[in-house]
């Protein structure tokens, strides 16, 4: 198709990458524009531009404080056209950050010494910036919650040692998840308020466990966010101790749950030491170790974030809870039907790292094979091209190649969507799985956002199985029931857990093995 | 023990604003940042920084203070050759950082020009371009003499001009006397009518002012600013005030000296005609000021930035007489009917002078009347100002702002402030057509290039 590229670079015009997402979108929806890109010029987004055909020379010399913009249209008129609305746009979505009579801080300095005792820094700048903010910030008593990713270990050691001495906590890098006094804290649930604590090193797990204790009548106390590295070798697990040692003394909580992926030895025995001395119960989700590893230190051991929920909230609420797990049996048995014999494998498109890595370690665990993943995993094997589905393939889009210079799937799902739609194309494809996160944080609008993609998936293949969890409570502000309704209505499988989703891809697949769609 | 779990959080947000406003659906206590990226982000230069901090504190403290207390007061006049330090003969005084005649841009080269025949160095355009080509006219900076000057800011050795004392520290600052508007040479515009104005100023207002000046035994500027600030001036795009004040103070002196009536009338006509008459005293009473906050080591405030329509300077106490430059850009501004960007000289002018002191664009807040420039709305002027504290060292003693409950003005810049927070001085600025002779084409506010504030940065830290 003709088009023409317009571009223009605006020197320190500086807008986060949310910001620009929403104007990008905007400029996307104009008639006759075929593509758009408003990015700030940091040499990862121009690499993105060069990939998406978007690049012009002028672009070489921009700084990462310039913003630039190029815009395809289908002739010269349609993209200065295109340059000058956005410029609307820009000043509309500046105008709307500042409305109100509201005082606005360009500083943590400044934004602290108006609320002197504020205790906690949200941080989710890029990485590279998020040091020095950090130490600001301890810097000034508050304890920190880091959002971003893109941190150096040598940085969060460094961190991490300066806010212990001064008795403070460094929830993060990479920390998606912390609800603290049931106030939820970037990408958290709206949950009930409870005895139950979390302390969690994966984000996404921490909103599994908690909403499905809310959904299922218990609470939390808190859940305390680490970031996913915290429990490795190298930080020694400075934050989960901590985190760990506030929640036995904490009066609020009686019941511990600890989700993470098995920590290093000595982590463990650290972990262990506060364990064994604690009369608090503690359940202990570290997704892929035995069970011996934690009973020896007086952990209850669970095998799943479902498994581990359930734990918890039993000893909780001191009864026995049971779940109807065969509830999805004759939907599936009737959907697995209409498969026709080309149709054999799963492919599994996740927001949620850990729900990814979760659904890897039952499929591992259930002994199915030909399982390809951009995660690590011993029983998958890694994707050269994680854009590129082998057989059975299982893919975080919220891993580092897929969020460079662009919000998180669970914001944006522009990534997603096209994916999912690709997959639903494919004649091998017999299920798929995804997930929905909502919550906080979290996309508003999956309802016109993500379930048109479904919609269309199931159109271009109407036998196509498709499974989605929805992971959230019915206080979070995008309408959890409606949205499952809808999901029902266009034959989507919508199992309690990812856990069970899981187990529900595994049946899929044995039976396809067994050829009883035939 | 963190005690974090026994209190109700309440968050500092910086990055992603839903969080803020999930927090604040959540009626959690928080209060957002709008952050952005430093200028430069190299953790080791930080770390120099924060390392050195005790000095570059002890060293900004000491500068600041001086400034603040700086008494700038006209004293008298006299002309340039007679009273500027170092002037010559041959030696032609510009706005802005260093350059050279080539890379001059229209404006200046017109007024350069215009300035040769009023010295009567040459007849006509040809004649005085040939004098500069043939290396006759030496060209300097006005900072460079203790002097300022707005638009092209040129200073001639027989152009007459104020003084002005800082009696505190004792050191003089010069400036030219306002031609006022339209054609002007200010302005690049060297026609018969700008060299009659001039040469009237010097044989007619000048005489007449300095009579008056010298017994009225010194004329407070730091008064009259402070008091233009409660009347709606921030004393750089709007002077109104401050030249309603200038004109009550001076008359009754102009009245006893003048040896004629009409002499009298016309110069009281020709400051009360020219809205922008203060506009230079205040650049020069800024001057001094700034002046008395030199060269201390180890500060990083700016003592100087100017605008030679070509490129953008900066100086800083702790470098001393070192220029930073970047390449000046053109205003986003308001246009005059006719006129639009594509007319625009870049920037240009001694006079964010003023911004360097804390007013101009510094104090917006206190100037509603301009607001159309910043956006239009009066939140829009106090936020212009609220920013700027947040990159100056200290809130001004003497200069207020009724608005913000009178807090002082944001003064004394700081380029690490600058980089850390990416925030740059905002300059209210008129804006000259790139062609000589043409003249003011329109007013609006900018923001300084961030190249010089870079450079300025990376040497600082060398020096400590």
């Amino acid at each position: 198709m003709a088009h023409v590229i317009k571009s223009l670079i605006k020197s320190g015009e500086y807008f986060d990458s949310i910001t620009l997402m929403v104007a990008t979108k905007k400029i996307k929806e104009l008639k006759r524009v075929i593509d758009a890109a408003i990015v700030m010029g940091t040499l990862e987004n121009r690499k993105i531009l060069k990939a998406s055909g978007l690049y012009v020379e002028d672009f070489s010399k921009a700084l990462d404080n310039d913003l630039l913009i190029s815009i395809k249209g289908e002739n010269q008129k349609i993209s200065e056209e295109a340059i000058l609305k956005l410029d609307e746009i820009l000043i509309d979505l500046k105008k709307r950050k500042n409305t109100g009579n509201e005082q606005i801080f360009f500083s943590m300095g400044q934004a602290k010494s108006e609320m002197k005792d504020a205790n906690v820094a949200l941080i989710s700048i890029a990485g590279k910036y998020a040091t020095t903010e950090s130490m600001k910030a301890l810097n000034s008593g508050m304890n920190v919650m880091l959002f971003s990713d893109n941190v150096s270990i040598e940085d969060e050691l460094m961190l991490k040692k300066y806010a212990d001495s001064k008795n403070l906590l460094v929830m993060g890098p990479d920390c998606g998840t912390s609800i603290i006094g049931g106030v939820p804290l970037a990408f958290s649930n709206k949950v009930h308020s409870g005895d139950i604590g979390v302390v969690g090193a994966s984000g996404t797990g921490t909103q599994e466990v908690t909403s499905l204790i809310t959904n299922l009548g218990g609470g939390i106390s808190h859940a305390i966010g680490t970031g996913g590295r915290d429990v490795g070798k190298e930080i020694g697990g400075i934050t989960f101790l901590s985190a760990l040692n506030l929640l036995i003394e904490d009066e609020n909580t009686k019941v511990i749950l600890l989700v993470s992926k098995p920590p290093h030895v000595d982590v463990l025995a650290k972990i262990g030491k506060l364990t064994l001395k604690t009369n608090k119960q503690v359940v202990a989700v570290f997704l892929g170790a035995k069970s011996s590893l934690v009973e020896k230190y007086n952990m209850i051991y669970a095998k799943t974030l479902e498994e581990g929920a359930m734990k918890a909230l039993e000893l909780s609420l001191n009864r026995v809870i049971t779940l109807d797990k065969d509830q999805y049996d004759a939907e599936l048995k009737n959907q697995v039907k209409k498969l026709n014999f080309k149709q054999k494998y799963l492919r599994g498109l996740f927001s949620g790292g850990t729900f990814a890595f979760e659904t890897l370690l039952v499929m591992g665990q259930e002994l199915i094979q030909d399982i390809h993943s951009n995660l690590k995993a011993e029983t998958s094997k890694l994707l050269d091209d994680p854009s590129l589905s082998i057989k059975n393939t299982i893919i975080d889009l919220g891993a580092d190649e897929f969020t460079q210079g662009r919000p998180h799937p669970m914001i944006d799902y522009t990534l997603r969507n096209e994916r999912i739609l690709k997959e639903a194309q494919d004649p091998e494809v017999a299920c798929l799985y995804v997930d929905l996160v909502l919550g906080f944080g979290s996309n508003k609008n999956p309802g016109q956002e993500f379930l048109p993609t479904i919609k269309k998936a199931k159109d271009a293949n109407k036998d196509l199985l498709i499974i989605c969890t929805v992971t959230g409570t019915d206080g979070d502000p995008q309408n959890k029931k409606e949205i499952i309704k809808k999901l029902k209505e266009m034959d989507v499988i919508v199992p309690l857990s990812n856990a069970q989703g899981a187990y529900l891809c595994v049946r899929i697949l044995k039976k396809l093995n067994r050829g009883e769609n035939e | 023990m963190n005690n974090l779990l026994k209190q109700k959080p309440q968050v500092i947000n910086i990055g992603i604003k839903n969080f803020y406003s999930d927090l604040k659906n959540n009626q959690a206590r928080a209060l957002h940042v709008d952050w952005r990226p430093p200028l430069v982000n190299d953790p080791s230069l930080y770390q120099k920084i924060l390392f050195n901090m005790d000095k570059i504190s002890k060293a900004n403290t000491e500068v600041i203070t001086k400034i603040l207390a700086a008494r700038p007061v006209l004293v008298g006049m006299d002309l340039a050759i007679n009273v500027i330090p170092q002037m010559e003969k041959n030696l032609i005084l510009h706005a802005g950082p260093p350059i050279t005649w080539e890379r001059m841009c229209g404006p200046m080269k017109g007024a350069v020009l215009g300035a040769l025949i009023y010295e009567q160095m040459a007849k006509n355009i040809e004649e005085a371009e040939n004098l500069i080509l043939a290396g006759k006219i030496k060209f300097a900076p006005c900072h460079g003499y203790h002097s300022v000057g707005p638009m092209a800011g040129i200073i001639s050795p027989s152009m007459p001009v104020f003084i002005i004392e800082n009696l505190e520290h004792k050191n003089k600052a010069f400036t030219t006397m306002n031609e006022g508007l339209g054609k002007v040479l200010r302005y690049g515009a060297y026609d018969s009518s700008v060299i009659e104005r001039l040469n009237w100023m010097k044989d007619v207002l000048y005489p007449v002012l300095k009579d008056a000046i010298q017994i009225s035994g010194g004329i407070d500027l730091k008064n009259i600013i402070a008091q233009a600030l409660h009347m709606g001036d921030e004393v750089h795009n709007r002077n109104r005030a401050g030249t309603s004040l200038f004109y009550r103070q001076i008359t009754p002196h102009i009245v006893k000296t003048s040896k004629s009536n009409q002499n009298a009338i016309d110069v009281l006509n020709f400051i009360n005609g020219n809205d922008h008459f203060f506009l230079n005293l205040s650049m020069a009473q800024a001057k001094a000021s700034l002046d008395a906050g030199r060269d201390i080591r180890y500060s990083s405030l700016l003592t100087v930035m100017a605008r030679n329509g070509t490129d953008f300077g900066i100086q800083l106490s702790g470098t001393n007489d070192k220029w930073f430059v970047g390449k000046a850009l053109v205003p986003d501004a308001l246009y005059f009917p006719g006129f639009t960007k594509a007319d625009a000289n870049p920037d240009i002018g001694d006079s964010a002078i003023t911004e360097t002191a804390g007013l101009g664009g510094f104090a917006m807040a206190s100037s509603p009347a301009i607001v159309q420039f910043v956006g239009g709305k009066s939140e829009d002027a106090t936020n212009f100002t609220l920013k700027m504290y947040e990159i100056t060292e200290r809130e001004n003693n003497i200069y207020q702002i009724p608005y913000l409950n009178f807090r002082g003005t944001p003064t004394g810049i700081d380029v690490l402030k600058v980089i850390e927070k990416n925030i740059l001085p905002v300059i209210n600025t008129g804006v000259a057509h790139k062609n000589p002779g043409i003249g003011q084409v329109g007013a609006g506010v900018l923001s300084a290039p961030i190249e010089p504030f870079i450079k300025a940065y990376k040497e600082f830290i060398e020096t400590i």
